[in-house]
């Protein structure tokens, strides 16, 4: 499995040392975020120590549904990807870009906002979300215009990656290509192997930072048996996606069919609320907000996470372009699964199924494809 | 100096909570005062000049024949006229004598029936005159009031989303209460509120109001499929808005 290996031997570890790999991290100076317990379900939040992991929870995921359940183990990272998604931390839901003020004279003062003091580390990411972080990178750092934030954020993000042992009902990234080995874009990748009495963690090294961290606390190096172990809970977790996107000629499949019934059938059952946008670990849509005091002393511009689902998004002068809920539903699609691949060189999905869960009317989007392969030229 | 603008605040029939939202304004009411000549505010002040008036704020429904007139003569008076809250914007909570015969009301409340006159319905102010701005929520979110009085002082669009509260749950990070098997109305309703109630874990009660692009047939489907009956999904949406276009619609197809 380790065709990388240019960074190190991949090791063992056990729970203790998982606990010194967080205290390392935060002694690094860095805020260390990691998946808890909060409001019935696995989120994504500050942590000092293993202790405040999700030991012995899973989760059970349907469209519109997601309850947590406990295991009959400790594993700690034996669930699926819950409702938050890393990029509320790289790319945060709001923020101020800037301030302004009037100075004593007649001139006005503007600050930026101050990047975080604090580098992240992130704790427990998984492959789709890796290639989540990666398409992100390419709309927010790599293109002509990148966003300062979220480069000064994510230029300094430590990534301890885990790969998947449990996949959801809504999972589908081996569809996406996306996982669920975490295969590059991490400093660590760990993979929980749980026997009777025996409690683990395959480490694999994928960057100098990662071989670094690692060198700090007890391991020791993996033997062959350690490494069959991880491929067996890879393979098992790539056989128990609970669901699939035909992703063969999807790109033409959505770009020549804006006439096709399904979209109105849709267009029935979707709330455009937005939700699905907001979970979507690509999705990386923005408004801004200018406010300033009665006074007129101080202005501030807000960024917010905006959504295709809002009539405002498409607005210009005279109206929304995309009036109806139809037109937002196969705009976000389409542009998702097809259009992406034509501005970015990549799917704008990596089958994480977020989008589903926490749509709380449960559309699928796997679903909504086959529909439209169903009934179309396009060859299955 | 440029003459400062005058502001109006009304009341029809209504709590006075949105009133008291700018009241409550602390700091900013300040500011307030010093921006605006506050012309004609009985709740806050015994000092009530004469019209015309740059900003007339509205709060509360229309009632008796006495409110649809003076609300004509404000209009006249008024540059602009806002409304705040969800008695102004939709009727309130007293249109739900709406759904039903005000006469039995009034014989079943009062000991003296006679000495009521009152219309058939609580109607919005805009069933009776042009509104600039409807501000919705009960009460209202005094951000968004100082963005609403600041904006038309400034002669600019004020900048309040018409999104849904889901928006503002998903940014403050609340776990979804409806996925977790809560029927919510959060998916129908507008944002401004910052989604308090779902921060709490409960569900969205729709004091804000219908959204832009409320699809509630489809939502109250799936509050079918998590149980709720008939009679819940109609008393639900029966409350703050209920008179709202949206609102009704729907809870009328659960009356019977
Ligand atoms: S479109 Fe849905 S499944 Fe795909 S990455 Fe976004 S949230 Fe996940
Ligand atoms: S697909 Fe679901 S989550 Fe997305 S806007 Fe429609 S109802 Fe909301």
């Amino acid at each position: 499995m380790m065709e990388e290996a240019k960074h190190g031997p991949p090791a063992l570890i056990g729970p203790d040392d998982l606990e010194l790999l967080i205290q390392a991290l935060t002694h690094s100076g860095r805020q260390v975020v990691g998946p808890v317990l909060r409001d019935e379900a696995i989120v994504y939040d500050h942590i000092d120590s293993i202790a405040d992991l999700p030991a012995g929870w899973t989760d059970r995921q349907a469209p519109g549904h997601y309850t947590l359940e406990p295991r009959a183990d400790a594993a700690v990272f034996g669930y699926a990807v819950g409702p938050h998604s890393w990029k509320r931390f790289l790319h945060p839901p709001v923020q101020t870009v800037w301030s302004a003020s009037r100075d004593a004279g007649d001139g006005l003062g503007f600050d930026l906002a101050p990047d975080p003091a604090r580098p992240y580390a992130f704790v427990g990411v998984r492959a789709c979300e890796l290639r989540a972080i990666e398409i992100q990178d390419k709309v927010l750092r790599d293109g002509a215009t990148p966003d300062r934030a979220y480069v000064a954020r994510r230029d300094r993000v430590f990534i301890v990656a885990v790969n998947c042992s449990q996949p959801a009902e809504t999972c589908f990234c081996v569809s996406m290509d996306a996982g669920p080995r975490a295969k590059t874009g991490f400093d660590l990748a760990l993979t929980e192997l749980l026997d009777d009495d025996l409690h683990q963690f395959l480490v694999e090294i994928g960057s100098e930072a990662g071989a670094q961290m690692l060198a700090g606390i007890p391991h020791r190096q993996a033997d062959e048996t350690a490494l069959s172990q991880a491929n067996a809970v890879l393979e098992r977790t790539s056989a128990g996606m609970g669901r699939r996107m035909e992703t063969d000629g999807i790109k033409e499949l959505l770009q020549n069919n804006p006439d096709h019934p399904r979209w109105d059938d849709v267009a029935n059952r979707c709330l455009s609320c937005g939700n699905c946008t907001m979970v979507c670990p690509t999705c990386f849509c923005t408004t801004a907000e200018d406010t300033g005091d009665l006074a007129n002393r101080t202005a501030e511009r807000v960024q917010k996470w905006d959504s295709c689902f809002s009539l405002d998004f498409s607005y210009i002068r005279g109206g929304s372009v995309r009036s109806s809920t139809r037109s937002r539903y196969r705009q976000w699609l389409t542009h998702k699964l097809a259009n992406w691949i034509d501005q970015f060189g990549t799917s704008g999905c990596v089958g994480c199924g977020r989008c589903m869960t926490w749509c709380p009317v449960g559309i699928d989007l796997t679903e909504e494809a086959r529909a439209i392969r169903a009934e179309t030229g396009v060859p299955k | 100096m440029a003459k400062l603008s005058r502001l109006a605040v009304w009341k029809f029939a209504s709590c006075d909570g949105c009133q008291l939202t700018l009241l409550d304004c602390e700091d900013d009411l300040l500011d307030l005062a010093g921006a605006v000549d506050v012309a004609y505010f009985p709740e806050a002040s015994s000092k009530m000049a004469q019209g015309p008036y740059d900003l007339s704020l509205v709060e509360g429904s229309i009632t008796t024949a006495h409110d649809a007139e003076q609300i004509r003569d404000i209009r006249a008076q008024s540059k602009h006229l806002v409304t705040i809250g969800a008695c102004a914007t939709s009727g309130g909570i007293q249109a739900l004598r709406n759904f039903a015969d005000v006469s039995d009301f009034v014989a079943a409340v009062y000991a003296r029936p006679d000495y009521i006159d009152t219309l058939e319905t609580s109607t919005p102010i805009s069933a009776h005159v042009t509104v600039d701005f409807e501000l919705q929520g009960c009460p209202i979110d005094k951000r968004q009031l100082l963005e609403v009085i600041g904006a038309f002082l400034a002669g600019r669009k004020p900048v309040i989303p018409q999104y849904s509260v889901c928006f503002e749950c998903k940014r403050r990070g609340n776990t979804c209460v409806m996925v977790l098997g809560e029927p919510c109305l959060g998916p129908v309703t507008q944002a401004g509120c910052g989604a308090i109630c779902p921060a709490y874990r409960r569900a969205c009660y729709g004091c804000f109001g219908p959204m832009e692009a409320p699809n509630i047939p489809a939502l109250s489907e799936q509050w079918r499929q998590l149980g709720a009956g008939k009679r819940q999904i109609r008393d639900v949406l029966r409350t703050f808005y209920g008179w709202s276009d949206p609102f009704r619609r729907e809870s009328e197809a659960h009356d019977h």
